[in-house]
């Protein structure tokens, strides 16, 4: 017998009560059978409340209002002025660029992830040699710091850099980090290979639920490796997909370190910038939160609306 | 919430043996070991490189460079401590990270286990924002935090500001809910009927049991504040208080393209920034499994 069989009378603890019928009866329906959990988890609940909840209607109201920064403790009239932050926002060629980069990146960023994470998961599955060492070797780009491993990047990348001198005369002229065609690409490979652990852990669980009778029977019929890849691993995994783009586009939307240092603040000129950077420099560095909140609000809006219909289109069947 | 169950599922998944038995572990083909390989030096060559070069006294990038067979030193390691003081930001680091760590550990662990094993009102509607929230970008909230921390609350350059919002890692609590449901209820009825009460039942009967997920929640709760520069970015300016990852962040922006040639130091802050995280992960590599899934879902 379980508690979550008993009838909430038999409580324990309630037995000590002096009148334990109707009274322990509607408080228990009022708080719940262990009201205890609500202290518990009390910390966490208003943790929650006020690093996220108000946090994002905060960013919601600042985005509607003209809003500037004021010393702590100051009262000052922050009048409504509706869409103005927002058509401010779409109208500035910067944020307009930013987002345009985050396209580019998205489109170079999640299908290599999505592939190269599943190829490597796949070979990875199941009896291979060393394995440990592999699953080790491709998870430590992703608990690295990004600060660290944007050092050695600017470094390989460099204009006499390592990577330049390994292509000799196939090196791009401007280098990588300074060519407004090649600095976002580069900023997606970064951001790719540093990801890339953690979705190959992701589709390494997934593929643990994928049956091997079905390669078996595959194989029976004659499919070749490459012919049960596609036509039973890859929709064996489709939910992790899903997760997989949907923490892709996340991880996209967030992109700042990466803009900020590798390419020196979104250069060239502004080529590499990044919605959260611009956000930086138009809300903390000039002054205009208002303005900021409005591209965070947009990027969020932007985020939910891609994450549905990938959703959709990924879990049709 | 498909997200959700897809978690939950690979989770659990995650904490079945995945191990190959040990007969099948020779009949690797070979294109898969090519693959695998090139996979391993793509992703290991760039944290050799960065070793190689923090050691070296002038940066050599030619081919053969990067195999270098003496002149080894130290230099690099004591140029960057004189710029940023390496001592003070690792403490600053670590404080941060430590208490981040405690609170997780301590409110985690108590929000874990009411949300698995105590039935109380608003326990669903709990749960449903837990994970709302590990699909929020944290730097969407930058702005109205940013406005909170430091205009409202005067909180700019203290640990104070600077934990706040990481005090509770989701992905932790997540994990330790896991663990939790996975005991059987017969052992807390038993508990329960014995008289103990709900504190003691956690501590004395659950908590031993579910040590695994606490190292694994510790692991992956390390990397988030250790690893993060935008926050303590915003609202430190004073040197003295800046994590390693802020203080190296602002010496490789203030150096880069004036200094003739500063890669060498920058590097070697790289190490010392790279190495704690990737030593733990190295040496407790096995409860590093999926169950730390959620971590990349905060981004």
């Amino acid at each position: 017998m379980t508690t979550d069989t008993r009838p909430p009378d038999t409580e324990p603890g309630a037995e000590t009560d002096a009148s334990p019928g109707r009274r322990r009866f509607g408080l228990t329906t009022v708080l719940g059978r262990q009201p205890l959990g609500i202290v518990f988890a009390a910390p966490y609940a208003v943790f929650l409340a006020v690093i996220f909840a108000y946090p994002i209607g905060l960013a919601v109201w600042i985005s509607f209002h003209d809003y500037f920064f004021t010393a702590p403790g100051v009262v000052v009239d922050r009048p409504f002025v509706g869409l103005d932050n927002y058509v401010e926002a779409v109208s500035d060629p910067a944020v307009r660029k930013s987002f345009l980069n985050v396209a580019v990146f998205l489109v170079i960023n999640v299908p290599l992830t999505v592939v190269l994470s599943l190829v490597l998961a796949a070979a990875l599955n199941g009896a291979i040699r060393a394995r440990i060492f592999f699953r080790v070797s491709y998870f430590v780009p992703y608990i690295s710091a990004s600060v660290a491993v944007v050092a050695v990047w600017l470094f390989l990348f460099s204009n006499n850099g390592f990577v330049n001198q390994l292509l000799g005369p196939l090196a791009p002229d401007p280098s990588w980090l300074v060519n407004k065609t090649l600095a976002m690409p580069l900023i997606a490979l970064f951001v790719t290979w540093k990801q890339l652990g953690l979705f190959i852990l992701l589709y390494l669980a997934a593929l643990q639920g994928v049956g091997k009778e079905l390669y078996e029977s595959a194989s029976m019929d004659g499919a070749g490796k490459f012919g049960s890849f596609m036509n039973i691993t890859v929709p064996g995994v489709r939910s992790a997909t899903t997760l997989v783009v949907i923490l892709s586009i996340i991880t996209g939307a967030n992109l700042f370190t990466e803009p900020y240092l590798l390419t020196n603040g979104g250069g060239p000129n502004g080529a590499s910038s990044s919605p959260v950077l611009v956000m930086y420099q138009r809300g903390i560095e000039q002054g205009n939160p208002d303005i900021a909140s409005a591209i965070g609000v947009l990027l969020m809006i932007g985020v939910l609306v891609i994450a549905f219909i990938n959703k959709r289109i990924l879990e049709r069947d | 919430m498909a997200q959700a169950d897809l978690t939950a599922d690979i989770t659990r998944r995650a904490s079945e043996p995945q191990g190959p038995p040990p007969q099948l572990a020779k009949k690797t083909s070979w294109p898969r070991m090519v693959l695998l390989i090139l996979g391993a030096v793509l992703f290991l060559f760039p944290f050799y490189y960065m070793f190689i070069a923090s050691l070296q006294a002038e940066p050599d990038t030619s081919l053969a460079g990067a195999f270098p067979t003496g002149g080894f030193t130290l230099d690099n390691y004591r140029d960057i401590n004189g710029r940023v003081n390496l001592g003070r930001s690792l403490a600053n680091s670590g404080i941060f990270t430590g208490a981040v760590i405690l609170c997780t550990v301590v409110f985690g662990l108590l929000a874990g286990y009411a949300l698995a094993r105590l039935h109380f009102r608003g326990r669903g509607s709990l749960f449903a924002a837990m994970l709302l929230v590990q699909v929020i970008p944290f730097q969407l909230l930058m702005i109205p935090l940013y406005v909170m921390v430091v205009r409202s609350y005067g909180l700019a350059d203290s640990y104070l500001g600077m934990i706040a919002p990481f005090a509770i890692n989701a992905t932790a609590v997540f994990v330790f809910r896991q663990f939790f449901l996975q005991l059987p209820e017969d052992l807390f009825s038993a508990a329960r009927i014995d008289g103990a009460s709900e504190l003691r039942i956690l501590w004395s009967i659950a908590l031993p049991l579910v040590r695994p997920a606490v190292l694994t929640a510790v692991l992956l709760t390390f990397i988030g504040p250790w690893n993060e520069f935008l926050w303590p970015f915003l609202i430190t300016k004073d040197a003295d208080l800046q994590p390693l990852a802020v203080s190296l962040a602002n010496y490789i922006e203030s150096v880069a393209g004036r200094a003739a040639n500063p890669y060498g130091a920058i590097l070697a802050g790289a190490c010392v920034l790279a190495a704690p995280a990737v030593i733990l992960f190295m040496v407790f590599q096995k409860h590093f499994t999926a169950t730390d899934i959620g971590s990349g879902v905060k981004g």
